[in-house]
């Protein structure tokens, strides 16, 4: 007894402790009232060196801390290309083979060479860091081959100095040759190599060296010349490519084309920095608007406003509709808003979601496990937030993304494969069988729209309406598409040679395999709904699940006959999406990205044309038609039975403002505004503890415990029997 | 007992080889290194000159087990099998597929998963056993028959429920502790609380009955009912006789974990959010990461032949008739 009366005072202050609000707060307590912007990722990146970084997951925080010449406008519809650290978007000049200038209409098989110079803005200057830091005499002060200066160290702010610089073109050119550098394995180097007029010489010669150092030596790239990329002054380079390549300057908004300075990789390649997990993969360093200050991708990754940032302001114009969503209260007001981004990993749904609903993450995607609670579809098919979300404020922003899930046909397969008619209307009939709307209504939530192309809305050539369906799957009735009827596709296979999903000479039913990688949850229930619409056509579909590694062999090796795979744009040019299907990227021939081997001569003639051609101006008044022509090629053939274009759905808590959907465009953090006061009230109301139920737990404990200790006392004074 | 102890190591050794064999063999029959190299290098824009240079940079551009291009001890030495296995005895796991040092991430990765891992074993056995011996005291009442059903109740639910349930009454509804994350130093607590609370929970079902069996069989002995004779009140008996000579089958599935708790739980840490061991092998399954995965089952199975010899080594501190002799 005199035990738990010194433990009162103990107890008592455990349970005052207890009464105070945001018990749940996974923060520390620092952090409340401050302006930082919660967010959590799902999957750590792998790689944040811009030459490597190519994933969601990992542009999520390069594109805040790396800054390429251009970024696409926050706000304008269709995605519009602006400067970032330029001064302009850069017009190429075009030269023939004799080096004679080109006007800019001239047609693309007079040119030899693209030559696009970009001008810097001055007085761009990079985050702190140690590499920048210098000695007295001007020289770096963590110098090359000191591994004495690394005791100690062990991580990048345990550096006691650090310095900045100015952004100079060299930094860029610099970081254009490390997409040639063997070690770095840069996902674009095959495809610039074909553009960047020496890069694959760079390449070569720096595979060469590459042989005779040691593995994990730096590699001065300063002494390799690259042909095709020039310095014109202090603040200007030049790049030169092959022909003519339009959609180039998309490359140019993109963390590839960032800048890195020499003295960076110098830095990251002094002997001790690796084993001690230094390197550019792991600390990035740019000009741009945030600085990685914690990189733990097992738990949380903190990105802090650069004290260095060149200055930028919100824009002040965008689409219509945004001034009456508020996106443009803040125009001309400087940026970025917020001091702070703090990113928690969560690897499951369910804790996610529930910390969004306390207040803990200030933006959100809906699982499918908790669709039901977000939002609820009303009368007519629009989608509206349940009460629940409404009473908390918080706002659902849906955008059709650019991206296209699909299943293809392998064309090689000789019996859906081919251009015959035969075969090309058994291709038809299956696209009209399978009800993409009922697919995208039980699978999707009703979260993404049917596909009629390849070309995703908001893509130049995209068409809405009458325009836009695809005539071998949809008539228009009413005033709106609706899929043709089953007789339809029946007519069509039994003119394919099946005849309700027979051979027409043999009686042989007709078996198609679909390869496909094992899912999760959910897999079985599509696959069945699958079957059962091939056989609503009495074709019996076989399905092949196997791991992802097996069914991507099976694509390389053309040995499927139907899959399913899907494509995120890297750009929004209708390029992006076609080449998908041009003969030049077969995946068989070519180990290209066209999984379906699709070769039309036609198709790549337009393919070809249309690549070559400006979206803008007189040339995109010539791009569209022909655009039209190669989409209904492509509706024609049905290499593909066109999916859907996935719909992404955001939940922002009331006090997040400025949020807009956006798919290329990820410099987004800059943009973000946050109402501190009004989350730290929110969430102060929102997570208040309830205590009763352990004191109901320390009753039922009690309860049980005390009949136990009154049959104790009496076993122990009780009598032997 | 040093030599018993040098001998069962070297017994280790073998074991070791098999095991790093095994799951060489199996990683290799489901993932070729061209398919590790996709996984590295993304599947977009990948050619088939960027895979052989990935491969050649890391040594996967040579024959798994048997090298016929070359003669002598190199036969075997020039192997993916050798050259990525030899290492690891001399405690080298070098570096995962990402260039991360995977001794370092081990090490920074170990606390977490302990902070979870040790209180939930401290406390669990705690539970577990005084419930066990609460109902061997009470044993043939109605406690201790509810206490049984409880347990079967409580073993019969899986771990997942008293995960997802868990979260979504003590932290969901009740908001007493954060759902899920992690933070280090003072703020640790706060996010260990609740795995820890309901690791304890979800074990108390089977490790109670476990326990009970064995204490209602020694309740049985001589000895038990000579106590008794003496006058020695029923828990003192139990406490003092039962529970000690109870040890040995206790200690036989309790110390062998011990060295496991490092490895840390796979289900747990990825539902809360900890940055651990066993999120980490996870991740590293995932990303088909050869160099953790082996890692990683190195040093379980390292860890559970240590587990076993401190096992034996204990049976002499609660038995004294056991010697290594």
């Amino acid at each position: 007894m005199p035990r738990f009366r010194r433990a009162l005072p103990l107890i008592g202050a455990l349970l005052l402790c207890a009464c105070g609000s945001e018990q749940n707060d996974p923060y520390p307590r620092a952090e409340r009232g401050r302006n930082i912007l919660y967010a959590a990722f799902t999957e750590r990146p792998k790689h944040l060196d811009p030459v490597q970084s190519y994933s969601e997951d990992e542009i999520t925080f390069t594109a805040q801390i790396y800054e390429p010449p251009l970024q696409y406008h926050y706000l304008k519809r269709p995605y519009t290309l602006i400067p970032l650290t330029s001064e302009a978007v850069p017009v190429p000049r075009y030269f023939d083979a004799a080096g004679n200038e080109l006007p800019a209409d001239a047609p693309a098989a007079a040119i030899a060479t693209s030559v696009y110079e970009i001008r810097l803005r001055p007085g761009i200057r990079y985050q702190p860091h140690p590499a920048f830091a210098l000695d007295a005499a001007g020289q770096p002060l963590y110098r090359a081959g000191d591994r004495e200066q690394l005791r100690g160290i062990e991580k990048l702010g345990d550096f006691a100095q650090t310095g900045s610089r100015e952004l100079v073109a060299d930094d860029y050119i610099y970081q254009i040759k490390r997409l040639a550098h063997p070690r770095l394995h840069s996902p674009i180097f095959s495809m610039m190599a074909e553009r960047i007029v020496g890069l694959r010489e760079l390449g070569e010669a720096l595979q060469e060296e590459a042989r005779k150092l040691p593995a994990g030596a730096w590699i001065d790239l300063d002494g390799f010349p690259l042909a095709g990329v020039s310095r014109v002054d202090r603040h200007t380079y030049r790049i030169s490519l092959h022909g003519k390549y339009p959609q180039f300057a998309y490359w140019l908004a993109m963390p590839f084309f960032a800048p890195v300075p020499r003295e960076v990789d110098r830095f990251y390649h002094q002997p001790g920095m690796a084993e001690k997990n230094l390197t550019l993969d792991w600390y990035p360093v740019g000009t741009g608007p945030f600085m990685l200050t914690e990189n733990n991708p097992n738990s949380r990754m903190v990105l802090t406003r650069n004290p260095n940032f060149h200055g930028e302001t919100y824009p002040c114009d965008g689409e219509p509709g945004d001034e009456a969503a508020g996106l443009l209260a803040d125009c001309g007001k400087p940026l970025p808003f917020i001091e702070q981004a703090v990113y928690s990993r969560e690897k499951e749904s369910i804790p996610y979601w529930n910390k969004f609903l306390q207040g803990y993450y200030d933006a959100s995607g809906i699982s499918s496990d908790s669709f039901d609670q977000a939002v609820r579809l009303a009368v007519g098919g629009d989608v509206q937030l349940t009460d629940e979300m409404r009473d908390k404020g918080i706002s659902l922003l849906t955008s059709v993304r650019a991206s296209i899930f699909y299943m293809g046909f392998n064309m090689l397969d000789p019996v859906v494969g081919g251009l015959g008619e035969q075969a090309t209307k058994l291709r038809q009939a299956l696209s009209i069988a399978i009800d993409q709307e009922e697919f995208i209504s039980i699978f999707m939530n009703g979260r993404g729209i049917p596909a009629t192309s390849p070309l995703p809305p908001g893509i130049f050539g995209y068409l809405d309406g009458r325009e836009g369906i695809n005539p071998v799957v949809y008539d228009w009735v009413d005033g709106r598409a609706q899929r043709k009827p089953l007789a339809e596709a029946r007519r069509l296979l039994a003119e394919a040679g099946w005849p309700n999903g027979r051979n027409a000479v043999t009686g042989e039913p007709l078996v198609l395999n679909l390869d496909t990688t094992t899912g999760g949850m959910g897999e079985k229930s599509r696959l069945d709904w699958l079957t059962r619409q091939f056989a609503r056509l009495d074709i019996q579909l076989v399905v092949r699940s196997t791991d992802f590694n097996r069914f991507q062999e099976k694509i390389r090796k053309g040995a499927v006959q139907l899959y399913y795979l899907g494509w995120n744009a890297d750009y929004p040019d209708p390029e992006n999406f076609l080449f998908l299907l041009a003969g030049s990227e077969g995946k068989v021939a070519k180990a290209g990205e066209n999984a379906s081997n699709y070769a039309n001569p036609e198709f790549d003639r337009l393919f070809e044309q249309m690549k070559d051609l400006e979206s803008d101006g007189p040339r995109g008044a010539e791009r569209l038609p022909i655009i039209r022509q190669a989409i209904a090629l492509l509706q024609h053939d049905a290499p593909w039975i066109y999916g859907f274009h996935p719909k992404s759905y955001t939940l922002g808590q009331v006090w997040l403002h400025n949020r807009k959907p956006t798919d290329v465009g990820n410099n987004i953090l800059k943009y973000q505004r946050i109402d501190a006061a009004a989350r730290e009230r929110l969430r102060q109301e929102w997570n208040r503890p309830v205590l009763w139920p352990l004191a109901l737990l320390a009753a039922l404990l009690l309860a049980v415990l005390l009949p136990a200790a009154i049959a104790h006392r009496r076993r122990e004074r009780g009598t032997a029997r | 007992m040093l030599a018993y102890v040098v001998r069962r190591l070297l017994y280790a050794l073998p074991i070791l080889i098999g095991v790093n064999l095994i799951t060489f063999a199996l990683f290799f029959v489901v993932n070729t290194p061209d398919d590790m190299a996709r996984m590295q290098l993304g599947v977009k824009r990948v050619t088939p000159e960027a895979i052989t240079r990935w491969k050649a940079e890391r040594g996967y551009d040579r024959p798994l087990f048997v090298n016929d291009e070359a003669s002598g001890v190199a036969v075997f030495s020039e192997t993916i099998f050798f050259s990525k296995s030899i290492r690891m005895f001399v405690g080298d796991f070098g570096r995962a597929e990402d260039g991360r040092d995977i001794a370092r991430e081990i090490v920074a990765r170990m606390g977490p998963s302990l902070a979870i891992a040790l209180p939930t074993f401290v406390l669990g056995l705690l539970v577990s056993v005084t419930f066990a011996l609460l109902l061997t005291f009470f044993r043939a009442t109605y406690l201790d028959f509810w206490g049984v059903v409880l347990c079967v109740a409580m073993m019969s639910i899986s771990g997942l429920f008293y995960i997802i349930g868990g979260q979504y009454l003590i932290s969901k509804l009740w908001k007493l502790v954060p759902i899920s994350g992690y933070g280090g130093g003072l703020d640790a607590w706060k996010f260990v609380i609740l795995p820890v609370v309901i690791g304890v929970v979800s074990g108390i079902g089977s490790s109670t009955r476990w326990y009970r069996t064995i204490f209602i069989e020694e309740i049985a002995r001589d000895y038990v009912r000579t106590a008794r004779a003496k006058g020695l009140s029923e828990a003192a008996v139990l406490f003092r006789h039962v529970l000690r000579n109870a040890l040995i089958p206790i200690l036989t599935g309790v110390v062998v974990v011990i060295p496991l708790l490092f490895m840390g739980s796979l289900l747990t840490e990825s539902f809360f959010g900890i940055p651990g061991l066993g999120s980490y092998t996870i991740d590293a399954i995932n990303a088909q990461d050869f160099a953790v995965v082996r890692a990683m089952v190195f040093i379980g199975s390292l860890l559970y032949i240590v587990g076993l010899i401190l096992t034996d080594l204990s049976y002499t501190l609660v038995d004294p008739r056991i010697r290594f002799d």
